[in-house]
């Protein structure tokens, strides 16, 4: 069968199909050679890689084993060990996120909230100070106690003065703001507070962080996600009499899945692949594969052979994932839904 | 006496119900908010005011330990005015003709956006930001047209973190856009490229840096034939601002497309095929359906995607710090990578006061975005 021939008007014209095939490809090649590269360097001996360029296996030089071997063999537990760590944190976290996330999203696309501008600075204000007081050696529960208590004396006062509100759109920005400021900044606050808690080097702190972190980025695209969906099926739904967690899972989940797909993927890979953070909250029981990837830069200069061989193994999983998942990002839900 | 109390139990229960009642519908639509807020702000605030404090101070290295000086604004005053003002704003010189070019053009398009603004009619709060933003935006064009496209200047990290930023964001955006359209076209083997076009996000960024100084080194990379050829064997990064930038750049648009990619795809099939279809029947052509009809489809997620990777790309650091180390000199060093190099040596209070100017360049740039974006929603 002839693959340029065109089946529906939706189709490309013949000519397109093959132009937009020669991009295709292109940028395929553009993707996949770095990967090959990688492959075959992860079958060289350090003198292979010294020696210049090398491309095919077998023809140019002879491969070994070697990287691989030392990988799995000799490291055993201590690749093991970091890549069930990477697994358990970037499952549970990017759940997680997915799952607070969305009902977030779809709360700021659905519902009209109007909090005052005043309480939220003031609970925000006395959470700092909590924390501040923390720092300064105050114990953790009292100072949270002491913190809430001023709050909720003072909420009215202030709430009275201030009739300034915020909108949806001033929450998400709230929301996404909180993703600019680079992890340098952040880490070692972060390892403070942590340490405060009991948790360094454990997946929890981990897994707290990384959800965190993700939270904007779920909320946001979610929000777009659920903002396309017809407000009518939901009416529907309501004037039949379901209730809003009726609603919201057995009809706007379903048709939100290639968004809900398509997220998770994202906040999968960012979990996966996390570095900074990782290195501070981690040392030895809880530590990920980016870090095991990094430390392959000894002071001997950098490892290639045993990087290739971990950043494979570390592609591998994200791979199965998105060919197992690839499929839901798919058209057909909406496809006459809604007739206007 | 019996009576009266149960009375009193039941009118409390009662009117608990009644508060109930009236705040039930509050109370779930806050139940599906709160959890993720909540999350955010335990992790995120007090390291915000921490650094902001610890911007405002030194770290001193003392016998047995370290001690924390507030020191006020001092930490900027040495970015903007001090010893650190070649690397954080860059070396000014009188701009070439691109620079006056680039300075008048970034000029006009402020003031054509505050003249729109002025015309929409806003509130006077909301004309004193504007004012602002645009004064910032101004201040930050002349800083490019006095650095880097001046006759002897040379880029700080703001500039340079700029041009990565809005570069890469470009082409990824482009890039992202035009792949994931291809492959909605019902073109047979469309699921082996939509795998493989996410793989160069799977890798983590180290790896993805570590992995362009094999592919860029021209002595023993796998291009080093087409090096050759073109006449740079020699060549190495380090000798030119703009070859590692642009190995950079590329870089990053390698790794990041992806994103972008992945996002718009979803965009793309959560669209409906019925107004599609409905222009086909009214004559329209591909380049119509996709501008009239597709694009104010996917528009509110592209603005969000592009929102994001802005977000991101500011953050830029392994490619520059691993690949070139942000040199040569400092022609690829980015705003986090210096933040990185001054925490690295211990110096906490410059490294917090440049992350908070990070902080402070991007929310302006993120309110502006958003702005002016939404009064261009709003007139379609």
């Amino acid at each position: 069968m002839n693959p340029l021939a065109r089946r529906s008007v939706l189709d490309l014209s013949p000519g397109g199909k093959l132009v937009a095939y020669l991009i295709l490809g292109f940028w395929s090649l553009v993707v996949l050679f770095p990967l090959y590269w990688l492959a075959i360097t992860s079958l060289k001996l350090p003198i292979q890689v010294n020696a210049g360029p090398k491309y095919i296996p077998f023809v140019d030089f002879e491969p070994s084993l070697h990287a691989w071997r030392y990988i799995f063999v000799d490291l055993r537990n201590d690749t093991l060990r970091p890549y069930t760590n990477s697994v358990v944190v970037t499952l549970a976290s990017s759940t997680l996120a997915l799952v607070l996330g969305s009902a977030a999203a779809y709360a700021l696309a659905r519902f009209r909230y109007r909090p005052k501008v005043g309480t939220i600075g003031l609970f925000v204000a006395f959470l700092g100070l909590g924390a501040v007081a923390v720092v300064l050696g105050v114990p953790f529960p009292l100072a949270l106690v002491a913190a809430l208590a001023c709050f909720f004396l003072l909420t009215r006062a202030v709430s009275r003065r201030f009739k300034r509100v915020m909108t949806n759109r001033d929450i998400a920005l709230w929301i996404i703001s909180q993703r600019i400021l680079p992890p340098v900044a952040v880490v070692i606050p972060i390892y403070v507070l942590f340490q405060n808690l009991g948790l360094l080097d454990t997946r929890t702190a981990l897994v707290i962080t990384y959800t965190a972190a993700n939270l904007p980025i779920v909320v946001w695209l979610m929000r777009d996600y659920f903002n396309t969906i017809p407000l009518e099926l939901e009416e529907a739904a309501a004037v039949d009499g379901a209730s809003a967690f009726r609603i919201v899972r057995l009809v706007t989940l379903p048709l939100a899945i290639p968004g809900l797909v398509a997220t998770f993927l994202l906040v999968v890979v960012f979990a996966w692949n996390e570095y900074l953070l990782a290195l501070f909250l981690s040392s030895a029981d809880s530590q990920t594969m980016p870090l095991t990837v990094a430390a392959q830069n000894a002071t001997r200069g950098p490892q290639w052979w045993y990087m290739s061989v971990l950043i494979m193994i570390m592609i591998v999983p994200v791979i199965v994932l998105a060919v197992a998942l690839e499929r839901r990002i798919s058209r057909g839900l909406l496809v006459g839904a809604v007739k206007a | 006496m019996e009576t009266a109390r149960g009375d009193l139990l039941a009118g409390t229960r009662s009117r608990i119900a009644a508060w109930f009642a009236d705040r039930s519908e509050t109370l779930v639509r806050s139940a599906f908010l709160w959890p993720a807020l909540l999350v955010i702000l335990f992790v995120s605030v007090f390291p915000l005011f921490v650094s902001l404090f610890l911007s405002l101070s030194e770290l001193e290295l003392v016998r047995g330990g370290f001690q924390i000086d507030f020191i006020g604004l001092d930490n900027f005053r040495e970015l903007l005015t001090g010893s650190r003002q070649s690397e954080f704003l860059g070396v000014g010189g009188p701009p070439t003709f691109l620079g006056w070019l680039v300075i008048g053009a970034g000029g006009a398009a402020l003031v054509w956006a505050l003249v729109r603004a002025l015309r929409g009619g806003v509130s006077v709060a909301g004309l004193v930001f504007r004012f602002l933003g645009a004064a910032f935006g101004g201040v930050l064009l002349w800083l490019i047209g006095h650095t880097l496209f001046a006759q002897g200047g040379r880029p700080g990290t703001i500039v340079v973190t700029l041009v990565f930023v809005f570069v890469a964001v470009a082409l990824q955006f482009a890039l992202g856009l035009g792949l994931a359209y291809l492959v909605t076209q019902n073109l047979p083997g469309q699921r082996f490229f939509r795998v493989v076009f996410l793989l160069p996000m799977t890798i983590t960024p180290v790896g993805v840096a570590y992995m362009f100084r094999m592919l860029a080194d021209t002595d023993k990379g796998p291009l080093q034939p087409i090096f050759v050829h073109v006449g740079l064997a020699d060549f190495t990064w380090t000798n030119s601002a703009w070859g590692a930038r642009i190995a950079v750049i590329v870089g990053d648009t390698w790794q990041w497309s992806p994103f972008m990619f992945i996002v718009l795809l979803a965009a793309l099939e959560a669209q409906q095929t019925d107004p599609v279809e409905a222009a086909i029947v009214d004559g329209a052509n591909r380049w119509q359906i996709f501008r009239y009809v597709t694009m104010p489809a996917i528009l509110p997620v592209a603005l969000t995607v592009i929102l994001i990777r802005l977000i991101e790309a500011f953050k830029i650091i392994d490619l520059p710090n691993i690949l070139t180390s942000g040199g040569p000199g400092t022609a690829t060093e980015s705003l986090t990578l210096q933040s990185y190099i001054e925490w690295r040596s211990l110096d906490l209070g410059t490294s917090a006061a440049i992350a908070y100017s990070l902080l402070i360049l991007v929310t302006v740039i993120v309110l502006a975005y958003v702005n002016l974006l939404r009064t261009k929603a709003a007139e379609e």
